[in-house]
């Protein structure tokens, strides 16, 4: 027994140090004292816009930690450049002689003039292989395999993150199934202990009852709606879509019009005014930006008459708004690929059009920054001039306009898809501009703040609770989408487009793919056999058969599962019945802890 | 409350395998005893004694333990008391006032968070669940404030969700394997001291 009184005290001291250790690690993330306390006076749901953002911020640390060390670090300590070939000409852009300084600023906020031959963009990069003492470090390889490796590292990241929002999502949808009961019995938090936080806590169980309520009625509404009224609404339904694409493609439209607009107003050497050309400079983010403000407004009005129950409305113009905000990027790269692509004479020499853009990469580096910077400014300028007077407003003036605005509200929503839209650019913009991500991590780590005193100084809580555990489910969706939604561009370019010869890693292959199959060729021929056919389509497609039968017997076995469980459960009905009549309380017993297993 | 204030000692860890038999639980307190007792002699430190040795025979009523911090805003805290009292009354020893903080606190395994929770729940004491329970459970919640129509079709819909033998109220049964759905149970039924 001594033995086993020694294992059991060491097994109590290595669990109580793990626990120690696990205590350590979460006092050291960072905010967390901060987010404890919005915590405490905001609830849940806002706690996890928070977390959001702070998980936002570790992403960016992260892929600029990769992007550092495997791009930007060996060409700084690189003794000098060992170019094997040099073919063209890129003229600086550096202004020369005396420099005014509000041009220095211009070029501070456009990505040109002095930033534009930096580390800041990808045309700086103009290295082939860089010789170092003993090894050779092929550059261009390292590159392409960085952007892999951070859109991977970032999908692993959010899948891993959302792993447990969705199982609870799943258990949710049993939630829909026994709403009522959840509210009543398990809805009061019992630490509650001040007066405040159970006046909101009993305000918003009230509200969550209603809507409950207001979805049953509308369901029994909509079983019992006639055949005619279901042709009607239908067709309003129609009609009213049609109209969102109308709007939606005229919003794309204005876009790929102000970003041709930008483009050739940036070659055109005449300078009309400082204020102007930097408008001219910010005009495709100047229309983004004015549509997305105006489009929510315009979808949140069409719902009013489609018709639908409350969950699904706010659902569904969250996807608009989704749509709307990741759109509008790509239509951006479009616009700017098809002027790239458009030359004096067709086909282009080159595959791009080197007479107005001898560096294109750099160019769309340069746009993607001033996405992101805008972003901030908009960001910053809103809730400078737009929340603080409008808590004074509230606060000071007791006229007609307070009442009807009222105090501000976080809208948890909209916040998120401004951070989604920030990221999305910054995962496009990490191939064309490697230092974009650190200039997010400075953006994000600033909007926390700016959030946050926002948020304790014109906020009120919010009257319409946020489910905490379908909301990280939800912004981690949000999330998924604008990454698969960055890496199409990203794609497309590696791919298919040629790569600049003038500037950048690249300069030695047609496409930035192609440095893959050049790198694979130098490997030893068994390496090589075996890459080929873990990429060949025998393995492929038996790989995919593999997966779709996996899923199938999942599939199945949850089916199986779900006829038990219903068979139980009318044997319980039965129980109950029986249970009216005496002798057979044995086989009651067995079934009961049957049942009860089972379940 | 961090987790350094509870601390346990070796046998009471040990002591947490909690075997449910019957309703009736038997079972060691998860707290250090002369933490608590600290709490409860301030409650009425005329009436309390310093000393338990002698295994004194005292009770608080129910007035003074339903006025403490923890419970103040709680809408079922006469209930709550009410359960965990021997006579019914909602008067508490020092075995039963541990016993209920116990239940309540983070460490308590689900099934006898959700025997208490029913009993909690029952206000006419009759082991079932009956309409006229839920809804004064709802009133309590939402202190009054949905209209009579209201309180009837949630009330009618939970019996609904919950009852699975049909006869129109909830057994402990019923309870039991509903609120084993519940995401948010163990969180929430959940009381810091």
């Amino acid at each position: 027994t001594s033995w086993r009184q020694w294992r059991q005290s060491t097994h109590r001291y290595l669990r109580r140090l793990q626990d120690d250790v696990h205590e350590w690690l979460t006092a050291l993330q960072l905010w967390r004292s901060d987010i404890h306390i919005i915590e405490g006076m905001f609830g849940t749901g806002i706690l996890s816009y928070f977390s959001f953002l702070r998980f936002l911020v570790m992403l960016n640390l992260i892929i600029f930690t990769l992007m550092f060390s495997f791009v930007l670090l060996p060409i700084i300590i690189a003794p000098h450049f060992m170019l094997v070939f040099i073919c063209s000409v890129y003229p600086t852009s550096a202004r020369q002689g005396l420099v005014i300084f509000h041009e220095h600023i211009a070029d501070l906020l456009s990505g040109g003039g002095f930033l534009e031959q930096t580390y800041l963009f990808y045309g700086y990069y103009k290295a082939d292989k860089i010789h170092f003492p003993g090894t050779t470090y092929n550059l261009p390889l390292a590159y392409l395999l960085v952007t892999v490796a951070y859109l991977f590292l970032s999908l692993i990241w959010i899948v891993k993150r959302s792993a447990n929002g969705f199982k609870r999502n799943l258990v949710q949808d049993e939630d829909r199934f026994q709403s009522f009961c959840n509210k009543i019995f398990a809805g009061w938090d019992f630490c509650i202990s001040n007066m405040n936080a159970a006046k909101l806590k009993r305000s918003s169980l009230l509200y969550e009852l209603r809507t409950d309520l207001e979805e049953e009625r509308i369901k029994q509404k909509i079983a019992d709606r006639t055949r005619e009224e279901k042709c009607r609404i239908y067709l309003i339904r129609v009609i009213l879509n049609l109209f969102v694409i109308a709007v939606l493609a005229c919003c794309f439209y204005s876009i790929y019009i102000a970003t041709i607009f930008s483009q050739e107003a940036q070659m055109n050497e005449v300078k009309v005014n400082f204020i102007v050309d930097l408008i001219h400079q910010y005009l495709p983010s100047i229309v983004i930006t004015l549509a997305n403000f105006i489009t929510p407004l315009l979808f949140s009005v069409v719902i009013n008459y489609e018709d639908y129950s409350p969950a699904f409305e706010i659902r569904f113009t969250l996807m608009r708004c989704v749509f709307m905000r990741l759109t509008s990027i790509g239509v951006l790269l479009f616009s700017l690929w098809s002027h790239i692509t458009k030359c004096k004479e067709e086909p282009c020499v080159c595959g791009y059009n080197h007479v107005l853009y001898s560096c294109w990469e750099t160019r769309i580096g340069q746009e993607m920054y001033k996405l992101t910077v805008f972003d901030f400014i908009i960001i910053v300028a809103v809730t400078i001039f737009v929340e603080f007077p409008r808590k004074l407003i509230v606060k000071y003036c007791d006229c007609g306009l307070a009442k009807w605005w009222g105090q501000q509200e976080f809208a948890i929503p909209q916040n998120v898809l401004e951070i989604v839209y920030g990221q999305t650019i910054c995962w496009i913009g990490a191939f064309y501009s490697p230092m974009l991500p650190a200039i997010c991590t400075i953006k994000y780590f600033f909007i926390f703040y700016i959030k946050k005193v926002s948020l304790m100084k014109n906020c009120r809580p919010a009257t319409r609770p946020f489910r905490a555990s379908s909301s990280n489910f939800f912004f981690l969706g949000v999330l998924l989408i604008g990454l698969s939604l960055a890496c199409v561009p990203v794609i497309v370019s590696v791919a298919q487009i040629n790569c600049s010869q003038a500037c950048g890693p690249f300069v030695n292959y047609t496409t930035s793919w192609e440095v893959l199959p050049t790198a694979i060729s130098q490997l030893p021929s068994g390496v090589q056999t075996l890459l080929f056919t873990v990429s060949s389509e025998a393995f492929a497609v038996s790989f995919f058969v593999v997966t779709c039968l996996a899923m199938f017997y999942v599939i199945a076995l949850a089916g199986a599962h779900k006829r038990v469980i219903k068979q139980l459960r009318e044997q319980l009905a039965m129980v109950g019945i029986l249970n009216l009549f005496e002798g057979c309380q044995p086989w009651c017993n067995f079934t009961l802890r049957k049942i009860h297993l089972m379940l | 409350m961090g987790n350094k204030q509870t601390i346990f000692t070796d046998e009471q860890l040990d002591a947490y395998q909690v075997i449910l038999t019957k309703p009736i639980v038997v079972f060691v307190g998860f707290f250090s005893p002369s933490r608590l007792h600290g709490r409860y002699h301030e409650l009425a430190p005329h009436l309390v004694p310093m000393d338990y040795t002698k295994d004194p025979d005292c009770k608080l009523p129910l007035a003074l333990i339903v006025n403490m911090p923890e419970l103040k805003e709680n809408p079922f805290r006469n209930r709550i008391v009410e359960s965990f009292s021997e006579d019914g009354m909602g008067n508490l020893s020092f075995n039963e006032f541990v016993d209920m903080f116990s239940v309540l606190s983070e460490m308590a395994p689900r099934e006898l968070k959700a025997i208490y929770a029913f009993k909690i729940y029952d206000f006419n004491v009759d082991n079932y669940l009956c309409k006229e329970d839920l809804e004064k459970t709802l009133n309590k919640l939402t202190k009054e404030e949905l209209t009579p129509e209201e309180v009837q079709l949630v009330c009618e819909k939970a019996i609904e969700e919950a009852d699975l033998d049909g006869d129109n109220k909830l057994s402990f049964a019923d309870f039991e394997n509903m609120i084993s759905r519940a995401p948010d149970f163990l969180s929430t039924f959940h009381i810091r001291i």
